[in-house]
This record gives structure tokens, sequence and C-alpha cells, in this order.
């Protein structure tokens, strides 16, 4: 009887999850619009936080560096094979996983930075997810978030009252003392496969009796989601998706939030992260999907949107004896929307060869992510250097903002 | 320092809900005198005992159902009223025909909500805060889809308002929580939990029931988990609750004046159960007449209805129109027959039999140490309930105080309950609502004071470590994680946690977590907080 209990209850969760759809917040409008002056643009912001750190090089590989497929060994990107990555320029090819982010790449709204890093150098997820959401320079400052502050910035009276915080808590980004909004899809109540593979591990190791149970509770549900005709894995980068037609959907309103933050999980691939296909490649299918949901329902709004998708660190430059990858430094940082000036890898490329890594492990970060970031405020809402430099970002003066990331 | 750190898990744990987060110095304090630690909430004086301000007493409760059931009645023969006058109107309006009427659907839409309005006579719906997350929708927004953030993050909204037996179960709910959640060590809070269960009754056989279930633990078991055994049986068996759950209200005795004017006779529910299940166990040397014996020797024991013929309604009575006349011999005894005194009677003799000492002793070992309770400490806990006629202090005492306890490894599986106040506990969360709970109890196969039997909720890892069941404690404490892990330091609750007992695995994979959401979730899901 408990067996049923649950299922009803799974079930009623997840048809409350349809309900979400044409979902209205005029009582979040008050707030005239932000509108740039100059061309009567209407700019819209979402910064996409990827957990656990991103293998830049597996996203968007180097393939024009001798040392690269060396230290990638088995999980590196070639131009050929049975699914060859996608030519971003002669030197960088996307992974093939990243289709609509290639199509908008083509169509110039869409770039990529690389070797790109916060000023954190070490290797904690905790502390480095807090510097790059805190946007302070070193961890321990948890109170507010980079992005809520620049809406705290922007001029009194043209100001987006609040900013829209997708999921379940308010990611670090966007606390502070701006108001905020949340909204959170109500079907999501599993654990993802990560955090189980984790737990599953440590059971192994301490428990054998639960790693037992455990494992068959996995498989039942598994089992479970075969029978609604639902592809297996298909479960997380349907979650993205989902998230970000939800969260467009908000945006897309006349009156609708300008700003908003969200965050994917799921990016630690310390093991068995896969190549062209496999693990990693299903969570850039996601990603990619999210992308691609903005686009669509952002609709007309789409060419006044920057989406900045970041990530706390990278991961090492060589596989590990996991077919994986562990913490790194440099990584990438991509830019999707109507707004952006595409079309571009931006990098200044260290180089991959034993002496120009970082610590003679990572990717030299030679692009600081705060100047992408502060490029992007300047130009979507017009923010000053000083503020950027101090309230923003503080003490970030030695961090220009990067010019000519928007049209 | 690992070994008195040990023994702090094997304090907080083993005996109570876990150390809590936040500034409590619980592991610490636990750690320098373990078994002080766990004494200490044993010496507090009626510290056991449960007031807050609303909580009313089994009669009150028992006339706000009964004046419920009244209105609920009346609403629903006035509706049927006004459908009819509403069905004439109707008739008329269409035969005037032209103009159709406006929307007929509305009528019978409006009065399905005033069947349920708030109908509370008493104060107790005052109590919750759990309308926090019923408030009605603001403006356009709909708080599922869009929530301001300065305002708690709200569950879903309640669709009904509740009414009085919905609005009691949550603040007996809560002011349970509430004392686990704060409670130092926890040890009563668990020997609460522990009789409760074992003198359980199930909200789900009924409104009453309902209505009863958190008075019927304040009432019945509170007052004696640190007392003795036979008052609590006592205080058990004649409490309404349990006489509804296990029908003996209806239970006649076929000599009595009731039982040949209504030709009904006994219902041997209570009396088995009273022998199987709350005192000799199964095997206890009691015998298919004695089951009888004691079902006719408790007849008349009911509670007054809402007529009030008998007593004030909700109360406990002794019908003695309904009691079985004559001597009773039970388990080679004769009760003469003294009306409410001779169950009584019977009841004393039951709770100081052997059997009783041996099947309470092993149960209370195995649900605090191993689900294969060693032999010796059993022994020397019977022992020690026979010496002292049933002293439930004694006991607890015995078992804080014997080696056994202290030396056995941590394998028990922590109940749904005990792993959810062990979560909130740890996260310093004093809970405002029950409703996140409730839910989660519900899911994970321990709705609270609903046991599926009367022989409660099972006590063993077999029935809590089942595949279903970790899944979906992973599922849960994956949203705690979601919701709560961006706050928190991770390694610091691992410290409040367990300290330096943490194994290297453990503290390796809460640190290697890619979120502080994913390290709270594998915290909360590690063997150091699932087993105890």
């Amino acid at each position: 009887m408990t067996m049923i209990d649950c299922v009803e209850n799974r079930l009623l969760t997840s048809r409350r999850g349809f309900l979400l759809g044409g979902a209205s917040f005029a009582a979040w409008a008050y707030l005239p619009k932000f509108a740039r002056a100059a061309d009567g643009r209407d700019p819209r912001l979402v910064v996409v936080i990827l957990r656990g750190a991103l293998d830049g090089l597996a996203t968007v590989a180097p393939i024009g560096d001798p040392d690269y497929a060396g230290l990638h060994g088995s999980i590196a990107l070639t131009a050929d094979g049975a699914h060859p990555a996608i030519r971003l320029d002669s030197f960088f090819a996307l992974h093939p996983a990243m289709p609509e982010f290639a199509r908008m790449y083509r169509d110039q709204h869409a770039a990529v930075i690389h070797a790109v890093a916060t000023p954190y150098r070490d290797r904690s997820h905790f502390d480095g997810q807090d510097v790059l959401e805190s946007g302070y320079a070193g961890p321990g400052r948890v109170q507010s978030g980079w992005l809520n502050r620049a809406l705290e910035a922007l001029p009194r009276g043209e100001r987006v009252s609040s900013g829209l915080a997708v999921g379940p808590t308010t990611p670090l980004v966007l606390r502070g003392n701006a108001p905020t909004v949340g909204w959170a899809p109500v079907a999501l109540p599993q654990a993802d496969e990560d955090t189980a593979m984790r737990l599953a591990e440590l059971y192994r190791h301490r428990d054998p009796a639960l790693a037992m149970a455990l494992s068959q509770g996995l498989q039942l549900d598994k089992a479970a989601a075969g029978n609604d005709m639902k592809p297996k894995v298909g479960n997380q980068a349907a979650q993205m998706r989902q998230v970000a037609r939800g969260a467009s959907k908000l945006m897309a309103a006349d009156d609708g939030p300008r700003i908003a933050a969200l965050a994917f999980d799921g990016w630690d691939t310390h093991a068995n992260e896969g190549g062209p296909v496999g693990r990693l490649a299903f969570l850039l299918g996601g990603l990619d999907g999210a992308l691609s949901e903005f686009e669509s329902g952002l609709g007309t709004r789409w060419r006044d949107t920057v989406i900045v998708v970041a990530t706390e660190f990278g991961r090492t430059a060589r596989i590990n004896g996991t077919d994986g990858t562990d913490h790194g430094t440099g990584t990438i940082a991509l830019l999707a929307g109507g707004a952006v000036k595409g079309g571009r890898v931006i990098a200044d490329w260290p180089g991959l060869k034993l002496a120009n890594l970082h610590e003679g492990r990572d990717l030299k970060p030679t692009t600081d992510l705060r100047s992408v970031i502060k490029g992007v405020l300047q130009e979507q809402f017009g923010l000053s250097d000083r503020v950027l430099a101090e309230t923003v970002f503080p003490d970030s003066a030695g961090a220009r903002p990067m010019k000519g990331l928007v049209v | 320092m690992a070994r008195d750190s040990q023994a702090a898990l094997v304090a907080l744990n083993r005996f109570g809900f876990g150390a809590r987060g936040g500034a409590s110095g619980d592991l610490i304090n636990a750690a320098s005198d373990p078994r002080g630690f766990v004494k200490a909430e044993l010496a507090r004086p009626n510290g056991v005992l449960l007031e807050a301000p609303g909580l009313q007493s089994t009669p009150q409760l028992g006339q706000a159902v009964f004046a419920y059931q009244d209105q609920v009645r009346q609403a629903r023969e006035a509706a049927k009223e006004t459908a009819k006058e509403t069905a004439k109107e109707t008739a008329k309006e269409t035969a005037k025909a032209a103009a159709p009427a406006e929307s007929p659907a509305q009528a019978p839409a409006d009065q399905k909500p005033a069947l349920r309005r708030n109908l509370s006579l008493n104060a107790a719906a005052e109590i919750t805060g759990q309308m926090a997350d019923a408030k009605p929708a603001e403006n356009t927004v709909k708080p599922e889809t869009m929530q301001p953030n300065a305002a708690p993050p709200a569950a879903k909204p309640a669709p009904q308002p509740l009414n009085v037996i919905q609005k009691t179960f949550r603040a007996e709910a809560l002011a349970r929580l509430q004392r686990a959640t704060l409670a130092e060590c926890g040890f009563t809070e668990r020997l609460v939990a522990f009789w409760s269960n074992h003198f359980c009754i199930s909200a789900s056989k009924g409104e009453l029931t309902r209505i009863w279930a958190g008075a019927f633990e304040r009432e019945a078991i509170r007052p004696h988990v640190l007392g003795r055994f036979a008052d609590m049986l006592k205080a058990v068996e004649q409490h309404p609750a349990m006489l509804f759950f296990l029908d003996n209200q209806q239970s006649l005795g076929p000599d009595s004046r009731a039982g040949q004017n209504r030709k009904r006779g006994l219902n041997e529910n209570l009396a088995r159960e009273i022998m199987e299940l709350h005192t000799l166990g199964v095997g206890g040397g009691y015998t298919q007449e004695d089951v009888t014996s004691l079902a006719r020797i408790i007849t008349g024991w009911t509670f007054a209805g809402r007529q009030g013929q008998l007593g004030p309604p909700g109360s406990f009575v002794f019908n003695a129109n309904a009691h079985q006349p004559g001597p009773q011999i039970l388990l080679g005894k004769t009760y003469e027959p003294t009306g409410l005194a001779q169950g009584e009677a019977a009841l004393a003799d039951i709770a100081r039999h052997p059997a009783t000492a041996n099947f309470i002793a092993t149960k209370f070992v195995r649900h605090f140490v191993a689900d294969d309770p060693p032999p010796a400490l059993v022994a020397r806990l019977r022992d020690v309930f026979v010496r002292t006629d049933g002293d439930l202090r004694a006991m607890a005492i015995a078992l804080v105080d014997s080696d056994e306890a202290w030396k056995a490894p941590l394998t028990k599986m922590r109940s749904p309950y005990e792993f959810l106040v062990a979560s909130g506990r740890l996260l310093a969360r004093v809970p405002e609502d029950p409703g996140r709970y409730l839910n989660g109890l519900n899911l994970l196969g321990q709705p609270l004071w609903s046991p599926a039997g009367p022989n409660g909720f099972p006590d063993t890892n077999a029935a809590w470590a089942a595949p279903e069941g970790m899944k979906l404690r992973l599922d849960i404490a994956a949203q705690i994680g979601s919701r709560l892990g961006s706050n928190i330091d991770p390694l610091d609750l691992l410290e409040f946690a367990v300290a330096d007992a943490a194994s290297i695995e453990t503290r390796r994979t809460v640190e290697r977590a890619e979120s502080r959401q994913q390290a709270l979730a594998l915290l909360l899901m590690s063997p150091e907080m699932q087993r105890r």
C-alpha cells in the first residue's frame, strides 16, 4: 500500500507540473519599462550557473592545439569520426551535442570566451561557486551576489523591480537587497543521477546493505520510468528544457522580469565523462535545449537578450584514471542571444604545453570572467566602470569591462 | 578524542534524535559525559508532558467532532433544501423563457465551500502556523507560479480551509515535532515515540481517532513514560481513542442488560490485542479462553457519546449496563464481579506477569540497540522490570547504564520519523508548519499516528532500509538539499552531526560534492545520519 501511495503522490506532483503554463504576474509589474534610451531596446539578461565545474576543453575543444588530443585522451573531440565536433573556426570546435548553439553561433548570436576564470585559484566547488556568484575576489563573502547588486545599481525609476530566481532557491548570484521573485517548475521531486551515483559509491564503501537497497530502489525507479514511455535517461535534460521554457515565458511578457538567474547541476565529471557521446554530452544536450527554449520562449525579446553561461572553474587538461577529469581552473563562458555580437571565440590562448598549464594541470586562465560579465552589464544596462568595479564586483578595477560583446 | 565522539554519537543517535546544528554544542556536551547527557532528560520533573496553547483534552475534542458532524449534517440538509428551491426557481425561469439563467453552475459551487467553512469551536484552530501556506492568491499571481522571495517560500496553497479535525491533527503534530526538534538529547521523546507505537491507535480509523491521536499520546502515554507500566496500561486501555480504535465501545456482555436488550455480544478485539500486542506477547501463555474472558471483563469500558447520557461526551465511562455480570477466570485466577474494578485488577495482574516483562524488555532493547537484541541485556532489563514492578524509568536507566548499549555498533536504521526529525535538528529548523513532515512521513511509509495495524510500525532494518524507501529518502534529502543547501556550510554541519566520528568516505563524499545542495543531500543520506 505504501507503494501505491507513493506512486499516486508522484503522479499528482507531476500533473501539477503541467499546470504551470500560463503564468501571469502583473503584480510584479508596477515598474516602468527599462529601456535603453538610445535605441529603444528593452534588454534582458539571463545568467546560467553550471554547478560542478564544466570541462571547457571538452565543450569547446582546441582541436588545433597539438597537445589537446594527447591530454584529453579517449574523451577528446575530433573533427572527424562518427560524431565529429562542429568547427567554430580553424582552431576551436564545438561539442556535437550542441547543434542549437552552433546555429546561433553561425547566425552570430552566440560567442565563446575561452581560457576564462574567476579570480579563484583553488579547487573547492563551494568556495569556487561563492566567488563566481558573490562577485568578490575571494571566498567567504556570501551575503549577496553580483547580479543582485547590479540590479540595485540600475537607475532609479528606470529599474527592473525584481530579478527572477529560477529554481527552488534563489542562487547566491541573485541574492541581496534588490527584490527578487522566485519560480520553479513544480515537478522536480527526484534526486538527480549524479547525487544518486555518489551516494551509491559511499554506501558501497561503508554500508553494503544500504548500497544494495539503494541500487535496487534506483533500478525500480528506472523501470517505472520506462513504463511511462519516457526515455530512461531523458530526465535531467528534459528538466533543463522545462526550466528554461518556464523562465522564458515569464521573461517574455512586457511587464516581466528582465533579469533572471538559474543553475544547472551535475557538471562534476570525475569519472566516465564521455567524449562526443556519454554523460557530459547528455548534459550539454540539455543545456543546448535550454538555450533554444529561451530563444523560442522569448520570441521577439530574443533580439534584446544576452544569456551568460558560467561555471565555477574548469577541469584538468589531462584525463584521469577513471576516464574523467579532476577539478581544474581555466574553462569557458558562453554567450547566447540576439543581442550578442557573436560568431567568435574570444581567447588569449595560453597553449596546452605542460609548461603553459596552470600548476602543470589546468588550462591557464588568461581572461577574467568578471571582465566578460562587466562588459555585458555595461553594454546591456549602461552601468558605469566605477559601479562595476566597486559595487557589483568589489575590488575589480584591474578587470576592465570587455568591450564589444553586445550588438 | 575519537572515542569520545563515538560515545557522543551513541548518546545522541542511539538514544536521542541526533545533534542539533547551530550553536547547540550537542556533540561536545554529549562527548564530555555521554551517559549523564542522556540521563539528564530523565531527571526533569514533568519533562515528558506536552502542553501547548490550544491543545485540548479528549472530551473537549470529542465534543468538537460531534459539533462539527452536526454542522456538516445541517449544512448538507440546508444545501439539499436550497437545491430543491433552486431547481424550482430554475424551472420557473426556464418556463419564463426569453432570458436564460445567467450561470446555473454558480449556485452549487458556492454552497460547497459553505459546508467546509471553519466550524471550529475551539482554540486549536488558532494554533497552527500552517495557514501561512494557505494564503489565498493575491492579485493575479498564483502562488505556485511566482513568489516574492522576501516571504518564506510557500508550499502549495490549501485548496479548502481545514476543518477542526484536520486543524487539530496538524496542531498536535506540530507540537510533537517542535518538542522533538528542540529537545536537548531527545531521549524522552524517543521513549514517547516508542511507547506511542507500542500502544498505537490509528488516526485513519475515523474522525474520532484523527482528532484524538495527539491527545491520546499526551494523556495516556506521556505521563507514564517514566512512571509505571501498569499505570500506562490502564490509561491506554481506558482511553476513548483506544476503545474506539479497537471497537470495545461496541462490545456488550452477552448477559448484560444491554446485551440482552440488543441481542448483541462480545467484541474480543481489544482484549486480544491487550494480551498479544500490549502485554504478554504471542506465546505469552494465554489461551483463546483467556481472550474471551478478558473481553467479558472489560465489557462496559466505553466513552460517552454525543448525547452525553453516561457522562460528558467524549470522556471514558464504565457502562454497568453493558458489563458482563459474574466472576471471570483469567490466566487461572478468578476475578470477582466488582464492575470497573474487575478489569482494572485484571490489567494490573497482566502488567506484572513475567511474560509481559520479557516481551517489553525484548522490544525495548530491539528498538534501542539491535534487531537481534543481546540476550543478556534483555534479561537484565526484564529483571529490573520485575523487581521494580514495571518502573519504566528504572528500565530506561538500566539500558543507559549497560555496556552493551554503548558498545553495540550503530546498525539500526532510523525510522522515517527519526530521519526527518534528525534532519530538522541538524539544520536547526524549528518546524512552523507540519506539512512537509507529514507529507514526508506519508511518502516514506510511516504516516504519523497511522500505522496499518494495531501492531504499530515495524522496528527493524528490513522494514526501513527497503529499496523503494531508500530511493524516496534520497529524493527527500535532495529536496531538502535544494531548498536549504545554499545557505549552509555542509562541512560545519558534518562537524555538528558526527565530528571526528565521521568515516573518511563520508567526509570525502560531502567535501567533494559539486554543490552545497548536493553536499547536504549526501550528508543527510550518509550512513552516519541513517543509522543509529
